[in-house]
């Protein structure tokens, strides 16, 4: 019950803050409308992170506990992250194509290493299909999880390593904390996008590691069904081997 | 295609995407609770 009033409260915020990124804020006076875009973009890019953060912080738990709920914690974030990673690449390709020119430019470190994030994750998903032992399946994702979070802070820090197309920190360049380069308007506009995300990302969180949780109950019962199956044949030829009396 | 069309591109992809991932989560939570019952059931049923 509590999940569902988050699930409306989420609802509410994002038809809120998006009827504000869209119609209240003015456009920006060099980009136009496009650069209402960056609401969604940045706020899915932020999510992302966080998701695959969890996914990390859940894995590395799991190896030091052995406990399933964490395996189930770090597989929502990983399917919750990758949804977001897909969002902020769809988002940036949108703002680019009017801004840049391009829709994707490859030699851009910030969006080659967010492709490679994409692509690490997916591969996590992948990973976790290959067996059914539960036990197996934890420990080798947390593994790959943990590994595939190092290219979270790449992705961040690209922008400042690199030259490359993509814009340099709005906000989060600690020496622009308290003077962002974005007028106050859009960073509150940016900050209540974040927020009402940030809403959302729970719900599919907590939604997702209930999933997780019945799926894997469902195939305890399956495997229950398994052995019992298989021991009711067992019995069953043993039966049949007895010799008449 | 005008800078409007790329923001409504862009926002109807995003949030109608989590729309999406938000029912498929609930459906397939509501047919794993409803699979999960009717196991229960058969175990009762069998004892």
């Amino acid at each position: 019950m509590k999940t569902r009033i988050l699930g409306f409260a989420a609802l509410a915020a994002v038809i809120g803050a998006a009827i504000n990124g869209l119609f209240v804020v003015p456009a920006d006076l060099n980009q136009g409308d496009a650069q209402r875009v960056m609401y969604v973009h940045v706020a899915s890019a932020w999510l992302a992170y966080a998701s695959f953060g969890v996914t990390a912080l859940a894995g590395l738990g799991y190896l030091i506990w052995r406990d399933l709920r964490l395996d189930a914690l770090a597989l929502a974030g990983a399917e919750v992250g990758v949804m977001f990673t897909a969002f902020a690449i769809w988002g940036g390709m949108m703002w680019g194509r009017p801004v840049w020119g391009v829709y994707w430019q490859w030699e851009d470190p910030r969006l080659t290493t967010t492709a490679l994030l994409l692509a690490l994750y997916v591969g996590y998903l992948l990973l976790r299909r290959l067996t059914d032992d539960p036990a197996r399946r934890a420990a080798r994702a947390a593994v790959v999880g943990l590994i595939a979070a190092v290219d979270i802070p790449i992705v961040h820090f690209s922008v400042l390593w690199w030259r490359g197309l993509h814009q340099g920190p709005t906000i989060g360049d600690p020496t622009k904390l308290l003077h962002p380069s974005a007028p106050l308007l859009f960073v509150t506009a940016l900050l209540a996008m974040l927020g009402a995300f940030t809403l959302v990302w729970v719900y599919l969180l907590i939604r997702r590691y209930q999933l997780a949780r019945l799926d894997w109950q469902l195939e305890e019962e399956a495997r229950r069904g398994r052995v019992r199956a298989v021991r009711q044949a067992a019995v069953g030829a043993a039966g049949a081997e007895e010799p008449a009396r | 295609m005008t800078d409007a069309g790329f923001v409504i591109a862009a926002y109807g992809v995003i949030l109608g995407g989590i729309g999406l991932y938000a029912a498929f989560l609930a459906r397939r939570l509501r047919i794993a609770r409803q699979e999960l019952e009717r196991l229960d059931g058969d175990v009762d049923e069998a004892r």
